[in-house]
């Protein structure tokens, strides 16, 4: 299967970038890795008109401490993520959920930036970046603006970005090497999420139990005022809405939440 | 638009659409047929081939993201060899030895993803093997054999 | 290299040989239909077909003109374009009913999503892509049945002409008598579920018609001269007229039998404009319109003693044949003769109907009709060991037929040529260490695990070579020494990755001593060889590979009175001299004559055809170990120990890759595969995003346990092998799945075992 024509822009820069998202509007979209985008240009469920690449972008990849935060630049991809040092010793969490992103060949061309904004509710690393309470860096026409994670995930593939930002930057909070845990439910090993749960410093996020990803808030609020971990997990369906399909119905991926939470906070206990 | 490709070792320069798939370009702008399309979904791995030494799958990235990049199909493999044997690449000798290869149309990419795998990991373990190869599908080998083929061929290669 | 050398010191026969065909297929990649380069495709169009989207409808109106007007189109044909085709095609079998035949392009109606409607030819594929979706085609919607029982009802026809949608049936109605004097009688619908055969390399062909009027059609395919047959008449021209040629096949699994109605349409679209056409599918539309397999409900009712004792079985089948008749229709043929497999049941019943639904059709899939009955029979021994509360091993010793030599014939009437069952479940057993298994199993239990264990069994016969429709299962092969001192081996099998290239070679140069470097194979040109069964069904060993030894052994015959005239000797005093490749005179080593040489005044060929008694049945026997997560449902198969027992084994590298492959696609349809449709008919598993392939992460490696029994039926001692490994191993896992979670009150769970179907069963057990 084969995309339909589109005029193909690279961009130099990420004001150039934005200037491209400006110009054309809805008809443009963002080429980072590519791996969700370009399926479903192949499938036509997809047909931009335009196509803003955007990893050519020089310096646009990063992985570094910047204070109290690890800063990682949005086009950082999935297999870099995983094999940073600076992650492992600062933000275990972002590392350990890539490697469940799809399969290597996948990880050598995914993106942070790309899957976060595409906000796939059944992406792993969106849950990452919630329970890591991240900062999301956006840089439109008028400047760069910080957008709180918990501000992001706006819905089925929708986020806070306007349609001419770009995700350049993701924020996240020191830890050190903290215990983490992501609990992905899978038909197949590298297919999608039929739920994941992800876990650090007491923070619980989860995927692909709502139109986004969503932090367990009950699971949360029980953990801290000292509930154990059975009783804070039996917390973790409340306030989600999973889809019922081939994988299974919304009572089995709520009952499946709750498992997986016990399970991700007994790892790190 | 104009591309600058390095194609198993060789420097080309192309006109091509901007929706070109790279396994398209490989396959019919530069003649090599090995690379082979088995899904439309990024899911089979038959397409995989090294785009600056890392595995990818071509089916899935534009002939116009790989320009000024290098990339080496299975037609390429034995000249970026420092031993051949049998007239193969270590990788490709391991699966013959080992019949890691029944009608051959995933071989190309389980060859090429093996060959990046070995690359990452130079001693990975079975299970190892199995999660890193898990995007290539075979449908005639049940596997088995192609896990023989890489453990022999990681040790061809130590 | 070591395998080759053995050729030097004795036979070559059974010994591990590393495929010939292998170096070019692992640097230079095999050539594919779609890597086909040939004159005569110069200037090729490419092909795109239009498909419904829609289960089933009338066709109101067609418009190409969008589709006519955009860049590259050549034509855009439509069933009412396309030229010289019949009126109507003819079912694949006669018995079938003529109006379930599909059409080459649907007519006024529609009965599947993913049935050709027209088809585009563009200059290049990008430009059809684009094309096909400026077709637009109106549908007034008709009521949909997906269900088969639904079907059967009756309340929607898929052709109202016919009257029924019962495209075929057979056996008596059920008697309750049958089971009147039985302690125990279980009864119980089992699901075998409608898998995709997706092979790696989809349907393709490339159509080239001469000047001389003949086509010729490089096309992917399990066997040449069928899908010549079947081309010529759908095409309606005489046989002689088309010429299959099939490049390397990337798989085919049984779904590459023949000619698909998209090939026959790609062959007359290019007569019809006068330039050759190539086309080569979708992975989509592979999972929308190549033909499906297996899709069978099946109703099973056991009765026996309370001892174990198994007095009578019944199996009653409706299978799902999809929107038009194929061979899917007649699987339960099979199925049904195959019902009591290994057991010495007294009284043996079975009775079948096939239905069309607005589905895709159902045709061959590894194994295709005996898996279905394997795992029914597997199924039900096991639910009757739990109803009466004895080990599955117990019920099965208790129930096997004995070791026979001589052949037999079944309750269903087939003849079984030799077998030894309750040999192999001991073999199988002991290999697995089935004891330590049940304890730790009961460690598990007891301990209250997450991870509980699941031990599954099958004892399996199945049927392979079963030939053509009349007459005795036979084959022929060509050899031919050429004056180089090599040779030729023309086949009528047609591998597609089951390396005949080596397997034929070796059976040639243990008859001549030709070295097997030195032996071509040819297969898949049917103006290079008219005649041939193709490679399905599990024949190609016994019955083409008996062809090139009889060939191979008849031309030692020819050239010994060639021989005896030369040396001036009696032929009867000359022998094979396989270093050398030669015959001599006995006794006198020095003074003999090459093949070679004696092919130098004429040429040195035999042609035989080799016929064989019937059909054989290969045993076997399967231990799989699951692990189920009872918190999620989830099943994880961690052992399958496998005997496989297919008489004489010729090239145990290649048989034990067979067997693999075997075991993996039986497993997968246990655990994970399926196709599915919404009850509108739309199908669900339209990409290998959906339609979950097993991976190497949901299987193990395997355990192989060697066993051969030979048959008398052919000179190898070889029955088929390419289905065993699926029929065996998809009961076993489905049973070691369901025994994981037995002691929960589980009795039974269909395929695939998900995790929210075990995890469903395992909550309805609780509240039951």
């Amino acid at each position: 299967m084969i995309p339909a024509a589109f005029d193909y822009v690279r961009a130099g820069s990420v004001e150039e970038a934005v200037s491209a998202l400006a110009e054309h509007g809805d008809d443009a979209k963002l080429l980072a890795g590519g791996h969700s985008l370009l399926p479903m240009m192949k499938l036509r469920l997809a047909s931009p008109a335009v196509l803003v690449d955007v990893t050519r972008i020089p310096d646009a990849a990063y992985v570094r401490v910047e204070g109290d935060a690890v800063a990682i630049g949005a086009l950082t991809r999935h297999c870099d993520l995983m094999t940073s040092d600076v992650l492992a010793a600062e933000a275990p969490l972002l590392p350990l959920v890539a490697g469940f992103v799809g399969d290597p060949q996948i990880r050598h061309r995914g993106t942070l930036g790309g899957s976060l904004a595409h906000a796939d509710p059944a992406g792993d690393l969106p849950a990452a970046a919630l329970a890591s309470d991240a900062t999301l860096v956006a840089q439109g026409p008028g400047g760069r603006r910080e957008i709180p994670v918990a501000d992001f995930f706006a819905g089925y593939f929708e986020t806070a970005l306007a349609p001419d930002e770009m995700l350049v930057e993701v924020r996240v909070p020191r830890t050190g090497a903290a215990k983490v845990a992501y609990e992905k439910f899978t038909r197949r090993s590298h297919d999608w999420a039929i739920v994941g749960v992800a876990t650090v410093a007491g923070r619980v996020a989860l995927t692909n139990v709502g139109p986004a990803p969503m932090r367990a808030d009950a699971t949360e609020a029980a953990l801290a005022s000292g509930a154990s971990i059975e009783d804070a997990a039996a917390l973790a369906a409340e306030g989600t809405s999973p889809v019922s399909d081939m994988h299974g119905d919304s009572a089995y991926r709520q009952h499946l939440t709750r498992v997986l939470t016990r399970r991700a906070l007994s790892a790190v206990a | 638009m104009q591309v600058s490709i390095t194609v198993n070792g060789t420097a080309r320069t192309d006109d091509v659409p901007p929706r070109l798939l790279l396994a398209h370009y490989l396959r019919d702008t530069c003649g090599l047929p090995a690379t082979n399309i088995g899904c439309d979904t990024t899911s089979c791995g038959a397409c995989t081939v090294l785009l600056d030494g890392e595995s990818v799958k071509s089916c899935t990235v534009l002939a116009v993201q790989a320009d000024g990049r290098a990339v080496t199909t299975l037609e390429g493999l034995a000249g970026t060899a420092d031993q051949l044997e049998d007239g193969m690449h270590p990788v490709q000798a391991a699966f013959r030895a080992e019949h890691g290869l029944q009608c051959g149309f995933c071989t190309p990419g389980m060859v090429m993803a093996t060959t990046a795998l070995l690359a990452e990991n130079p001693n990975p373990d079975e299970q190892a093997v199995r999660t890193a190869l898990e995007g290539n599908i075979c449908r005639c080998t049940g596997y088995h054999n192609i896990v023989r083929s890489v453990l022999r061929a990681a040790e061809a290669l130590r | 290299m070591a395998e080759v050398a053995t050729q030097t010191r004795g036979s070559i026969l059974g010994t591990r040989v590393a495929r010939i065909e292998d170096p070019a297929f692992l640097t230079r990649g095999a050539t594919y239909t779609d890597d086909v380069v040939d004159d005569r495709l110069a200037g090729a169009l490419r092909a795109t077909f239009v498909r419904s989207p829609i289960a089933h409808a009338r066709i109101t109106s067609i418009d190409t003109s969008d589709a006519l007007a955009a860049d590259g189109v050549v034509a855009v044909l439509t069933a009412a374009d396309l030229a010289g085709v019949p009126e109507t095609q003819a079912p694949p079998m006669p018995f079938l009913p003529a109006p379930m035949a599909q059409p080459l392009l649907a007519k006024d109606v529609v009965r599947f999503v993913g049935e050709p409607v027209a088809v585009v030819l563009t200059d290049d594929a990008y430009q059809g892509e684009d094309a096909a979706e400026l077709v637009a085609v109106d549908y007034d919607p008709l009521p949909v049945v997906v269900d088969v029982r639904a079907s059967l009802a009756g309340e929607v026809l898929l052709f109202p002409e016919h009257g029924s949608n019962v495209a075929f049936a057979n056996g008596a109605p059920s008697s309750d008598d049958t089971f009147a004097g039985c302690e125990v009688v279980v009864r119980r619908e089992i699901v075998n579920q409608r898998v995709a055969p997706a092979p790696l390399e989809v349907r393709a062909c490339a159509a080239a018609w001469g000047e001389d009027g003949r086509l010729t059609l490089w096309l992917s395919n399990q066997g040449a001269q069928g899908a010549k047959a079947a081309l010529a008449g759908a095409l309606g021209c005489e046989p002689q007229q088309v010429r299959v040629i099939t490049p390397d096949v990337g798989g085919g699994f049984g779904a590459k039998v023949g000619a698909d109605t998209d090939h026959v349409v790609v062959a007359a679209a290019a007569r019809q404009v006068g330039r050759p056409v190539r086309w080569i599918e979708t992975r989509s539309e592979n999972l929308l319109a190549m033909t499906h397999g297996r899709a069978q409900v099946q109703t099973v009712t056991i009765g026996g003693r309370r001892d174990g004792t198994i007095e009578a079985y019944r199996l009653e089948i409706v299978q799902d044949a999809g929107a038009y008749v194929q061979f899917g229709a007649v699987l339960p043929m099979l199925t049904s003769l195959m019902a009591p497999g290994v057991y010495a049941i007294p009284t043996v019943e079975t009775s079948f109907s096939s239905v069309v639904t607005n589905t895709t059709p159902v045709a061959a899939y590894r194994g295709a009709g005996r898996p279905e009955a394997t795992a029914a029979i597997e199924r039900a021994v096991d639910l009757f060991a739990a109803e009466i509360g004895l080990d599955p091993v117990d019920v099965r010793v208790r129930n096997l037929r004995p070791a026979f030599t001589e052949p037999l014939t079944t309750q269903t009437g087939a003849t079984y040529d030799t077998g030894d069952y309750p040999a192999a479940l001991q073999k199988v057993l002991a290999a697995a260490d089935y004891p330590a298994l049940r304890r730790e199993q009961a460690a598990r239990r007891e301990r209250g695990d997450a991870r509980q264990l699941g031990i599954g069994l099958s004892v399996y016969v199945e049927i392979t070579g079963a030939g053509a429709e009349s007459g005795p299962p036979s084959e022929n092969a060509q050899v031919e020494v050429h004056p180089d001192g090599s040779a030729t081996v023309l086949t009528g099998t047609s591998p597609h990755g089951q390396g005949h290239a080596t397997a034929w070679a070796m059976l040639a140069s243990e008859e001549l001593g030709i070295p097997i470097e030195r032996i071509t194979v040819q297969w898949g040109d049917t103006d290079l060889i008219p005649e041939g069964g193709g490679t399905m069904g599990s024949r190609s060993l016994q019955q083409g590979g008996a062809a090139v030894t009889q060939a191979a052994r008849e031309l030692v015959e020819l050239a010994k009175q060639r021989a005896a005239d030369v040396l001036e000797v009696d032929p009867a005093d000359l022998v094979l001299d396989r270093a050398g490749a030669r015959l001599t005179v006995a006794g006198a080593p020095g003074s003999g004559v090459t093949f070679a040489a004696l092919a130098e005044s004429e040429p040195l060929l035999v042609r035989s055809v080799f016929s064989a008694p019937g059909p054989t049945f290969p045993f076997g026997a399967h231990v799989a170990v699951a692990e189920v997560d009872v918190e999620t449902g989830k099943a994880e198969l961690r052992r399958l120990v496998a005997l496989d027992d297919a008489g004489t084994v010729l090239n145990p590298l290649l048989a034990e890759g067979q067997r693999h492959g075997g075991l993996a696609q039986g497993a997968a349809q246990a655990l994970v595969e399926e196709v599915l449709y919404d009850p509108d008919g739309n199908p669900m598993t339209t990409t290998f995003a959906d339609y979950p392939i097993v991976t190497m992460t949901e299987l193990p490696s395997f355990e192989l346990v060697a066993s051969e029994t030979p048959t008398t039926y052919n000179p190898l001692g070889a029955k088929g092998l390419g289905e065993a490994g699926t029929i065996g191993a998809t009961p076993a896992v489905q049973n070691a799945v369901i025994d994981a979670v037995a002691h929960l009150g589980v009795r039974h769970i269909d395929m695939p075992t998900t995790s929210y179907r075990v995890w469903t069963a395992i909550n309805e057990a609780s509240e039951g």
